[in-house]
């Protein structure tokens, strides 16, 4: 695969490095970091022309959580050297040499904090080393600084003069890092690098790619479960900018020279459809839920102790069901896809969070070898998930192997909304057994979900802490297609969870921090069972929320806690609602994160408040209906999206460990459903076991 | 018969169909595409452009509405991105994935040429019919704060 090779040959060629390192961005032990130039085995490259100016290509896509940003910060922190003298450039797919190119799983920083770190050190220690060699010094006792190496007899040399000799030497097989006292960029407020092109509307997304000979297509999608028995194309293709209307896999796509012009055409399209079974609506999947509540056949997710001896004998019993819908992604910019299909080339562009799989799903659905599939990676207007799917770029592909044209396939929001790949439909049931003191000896969770497979996690705190527990799960398979959606299964499993922890602690008569920080002392000092969280960790976010938030401290105001851990971060939540004109009003959220280092301040606060934001507008409004396979609402004049009057004041803060930073894009969202519903339970002694709450 | 109007203070013919939305014929036929697509029903405020000078949403408004008017698009605005909403959009670090921000970068500006000190909650109201579904909100109620200090008293 030559894409990488060649997009890095020309942009070098344009910058005339002088230095330059290829490493791995992603593998994280004993990988190749070499000087390259004629790269080899890389995705990643350093480059450092005569001037100093220092140029990164990164490879990940950047979907809006800041990674092209931070994954940069680290190479130029231990690389020590000003973010001013920076450029950060995307690298497009280079499926041979890559491992982990994709966007998900809030995944990217864990993976690639020691490469990263490593990839700069090696460079500054190799400039280092030319210095010395120059100086006829020891390297121990030169120095570096924005840049520069500094020699103990006040000698100074820019990395640009060094590069050509640093160049020379081998790469070092041992590398150490900077303190992180020293950390001059990392835990700052670093801009984003493309905050430019942004506020100046270049065309960077995938709707605003343009290709010679290009056209546009939008593609009719049939209902969930339905098959596509025949459509009348006549009336359509007289319309003015039409070239053709195709069918494949029950769809029908109008190609068309313009956008307005195939919306038009659209409307004049009629499509008759058939199943054979009945196609799902509302009551279906509440009958579904009814029976995976009710049969005996469930998985069994995680089992500690004897729990039905032990609820038999508990106390008290509190019970609890809660039940989410199938949501859309709903990212601003809706699905496309680019791909032009030729005899022995094809090239795909667009926004996907994993173009690797969709390379590879192409070649196979098109039957050409890999390696003549080339993947252009475009900025991708919010995600959330939904671009993990590549069921757009594979419809892309396809419909332009049928047209043989280069062609754009255009979503509406409508197409989006209505399309599928939705977080699952979920109900969860609960029960918790507490003795005559108080404490919890009891647990269980069912899941039941759509789609969903395993829809409970089932070593979560307070699992670990308690001595009979059974988890379980039921998977109902239906025709309306999931995927993952921010933070999959714990976006509402997280609020079910808290919002039920909250009821427990009541009927305990425990205050609810209180009642977390115990549990996890008993985590401590006898855990039961596999523990897959830190009970430390999780204490310190729970402590200093209490603190930051004032809990229990703040006359009139009614607050609401949670805390979850998720994708390896830890965050605790104080929500507070005040009434106004008898309507509960959630005013402010504190979040305390434990993310591990902060690599760039600026964008891990935005993450938590986009994450609390997304959270509670979804908890609060969001629902897809369906009837006959057939979704709605399908946009947002209906389908409520949370605005900016309807914000809390969020306070966002982060602890301070220095430990290796985990992910920050989806672990703020779980906890804000339960924040928000026991804040605003506080304040009405109503609480919510559906979501959306409105 | 092609309508004329003047985008980013250049006179445009458009010879096409007299219904098709601004948006549309910006993107498809203007070669302009930093407006950007988010509903095509005039929920988000994505596609938001200047007529006449006034925050208008283009996904609805067919061309024949506009022609011989003045349109100003986010690449029109200032292409060396130096308005002080544009400053301050940067500076405050705004953007996550940056699509929705063409449309309120926009609707922001439109704000401040309208009333240059707006109060917290006018500058609340102003943009609460813009949609950010990466929750931008906080920043960019502080970016309108901040660029509105940028603009001489
Ligand atoms: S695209 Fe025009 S308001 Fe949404
Ligand atoms: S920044 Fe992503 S939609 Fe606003």
């Amino acid at each position: 695969m030559k894409t990488t090779r060649r997009n890095f040959i020309q942009q070098t060629a344009l910058f005339t490095s002088v230095f330059t390192l290829g490493f791995d961005w992603f593998e994280s032990k004993g990988a190749t970091m070499a000087i390259a130039n004629e790269p080899g085995r890389f995705n990643a490259f350093l480059s450092i022309d005569a001037a100093g100016k220092i140029r990164l290509y990164s490879p990940n896509p950047e979907i809006g959580q800041g990674i092209k940003t931070a994954f940069p910060v680290v190479v130029a922190e231990e690389l020590d050297v000003d973010w001013k003298q920076v450029e950060v450039l995307q690298a497009n797919l280079d499926t041979q040499n890559f491992e982990r190119q994709l966007t998900g799983g809030s995944g990217a920083l864990k993976h690639s904090w020691e490469r990263l770190r490593k990839a700069g050190a090696s460079v500054r220690q190799m400039m280092v080393q030319a210095a010395a060699n120059q100086w006829k010094v020891d390297a121990s006792v030169c120095k570096t600084s924005k840049g520069f190496v500094l020699g103990p007899a006040g000698q100074k040399a820019s990395y640009g003069s060094l590069a050509a000799e640093a160049a020379k030497l081998p790469v070092p097989s041992t590398v150490t890092f900077k303190d992180r006292k020293d950390y001059k960029i990392i835990g700052t407020r670093v801009r984003g690098v493309d905050n430019k092109d942004i506020v100046t509307g270049k065309p960077v997304f995938g709707i605003d790619v343009r290709k010679p000979g290009m056209v546009f297509a939008q593609i009719v999608r049939p209902p969930f479960g339905a098959t596509l028995k025949s459509f009348s194309a006549d009336d359509v293709k007289k319309m003015p900018g039409i070239i053709d209307v195709v069918s494949f896999k029950n769809k029908v796509a109008i190609v068309g020279t313009s956008t307005y012009e195939i919306m038009q055409a659209r409307q004049n399209l009629t499509c008759s459809y058939g199943s054979d079974t009945p196609l799902e609506g509302n009551d279906t999947h509440q009958a579904w839920f009814d029976a995976g509540m009710k049969t005996d056949k469930a998985t069994v997710q995680r089992k500690d102790g004897d729990f039905a001896k032990a609820i038999s004998e508990a106390a008290k019993v509190i019970e609890a069901t809660y039940e989410c819908p199938f949501i859309a992604h709903s990212p601003m910019e809706p699905m496309n896809f680019f791909a032009d299909v030729k005899p022995g080339s094809v090239i795909l562009a667009g926004p996907t969070q994993v173009p690797q799989p969709a390379q590879k799903a192409v070649a196979t659905l098109l039957g050409v070898p890999e390696n003549t599939v080339q993947v252009e990676l475009t900025k991708m207007g919010g995600g959330f998930g939904r671009r993990l799917n590549n069921d757009f770029a594979l419809e892309a592909a396809e419909l332009s192997s049928i047209i043989k044209k280069p062609v754009l396939v255009m979503w509406t929001r409508e197409d989006d909304m209505g399309g599928g790949i939705y977080r699952p439909a979920v109900r969860y049931h609960f029960k918790a057994g507490i003795d005559a003191k108080g404490n919890i000896t009891s647990f269980y969770l069912r899941g039941v979900g759509l789609n969903a497979g395993n829809s409970t996690r089932q070593d979560n705190f307070p699992v670990g802490a308690i001595d009979h527990v059974l988890i379980e799960s039921v998977d109902q398979k239906s025709a309306v297609t999931t995927g993952p959606w921010r933070a999959p299964i714990t976006n509402f499993l997280g609020f079910a969870e808290q919002a039920f922890l909250d009821e427990v602690a009541e009927a305990a008569g425990k205050d609810p921090i209180q009642m977390r920080l115990d549990l996890l002392a008993r985590v401590k000092s006898n855990p039961v069972g596999k523990i897959t969280y830190e009970a430390d960790r999780f204490a310190e976010v729970i402590k200093q929320v209490a603190e930051k938030s004032q809990w229990k401290k703040k006359p009139g105001v009614h607050q609401g806690f949670s805390v979850y851990y998720s994708h390896f971060s830890y965050v605790a939540q104080v929500a507070e609602v005040q009434v106004k004109n008898g309507k509960p009003q959630v005013t402010h959220v504190t979040a305390v994160t434990d993310c591990g280092e902060v690599i760039n301040l600026s964008g891990s606060e935005n993450q938590v408040k986009g994450a609390i934001i997304d959270g509670m507008g979804h908890a609060m409004f969001a629902k897809l209906n369906f009837q006959a396979g057939v979704t709605s609402p399908t946009n947002f004049n209906a389908y409520r999206m949370i605005r900016g009057n309807e914000i809390p004041k969020i306070d966002a803060y982060f602890v301070d460990n220095g430990i290796s930073p985990t992910g920050l894009g989806e672990p703020a969202l779980p906890p804000t459903g339960g924040s928000i519903a026991n804040a605003i339970y506080a304040a009405t002694k109503k609480r919510f076991y559906k979501q959306p709450f409105y | 018969m092609a309508i004329t109007l003047t985008i980013n203070r250049k006179k445009v013919s458009l010879d096409i169909d007299s219904n098709t939305p601004l948006l549309w014929a910006l993107r498809d036929h203007a070669g302009l595409l930093g407006t950007k697509f988010g509903c095509g029903i005039a929920q988000c405020g994505a596609c938001t452009v200047w007529v006449n000078g006034e925050a208008t949403r283009s996904c609805v408004l067919p061309i024949s509405a506009v022609a011989n008017t003045q349109i100003t698009t986010i690449e029109g605005l200032d292409p060396a991105g130096k308005h002080p909403i544009q400053e301050a959009w940067d500076e405050l670090d705004v953007a996550q994935c940056g699509y929705c921000q063409a449309g309120q970068i926009m609707t922001a500006a439109a704000l401040l040429k309208k009333n240059p000190h707006p109060s917290k909650q006018e500058i609340v109201d102003g943009m609460a019919g813009n949609i950010c579904r990466c929750g931008t909100y906080h920043r960019i109620q502080e970016a309108v704060a901040l660029a509105s200090k940028k603009v001489k008293k």
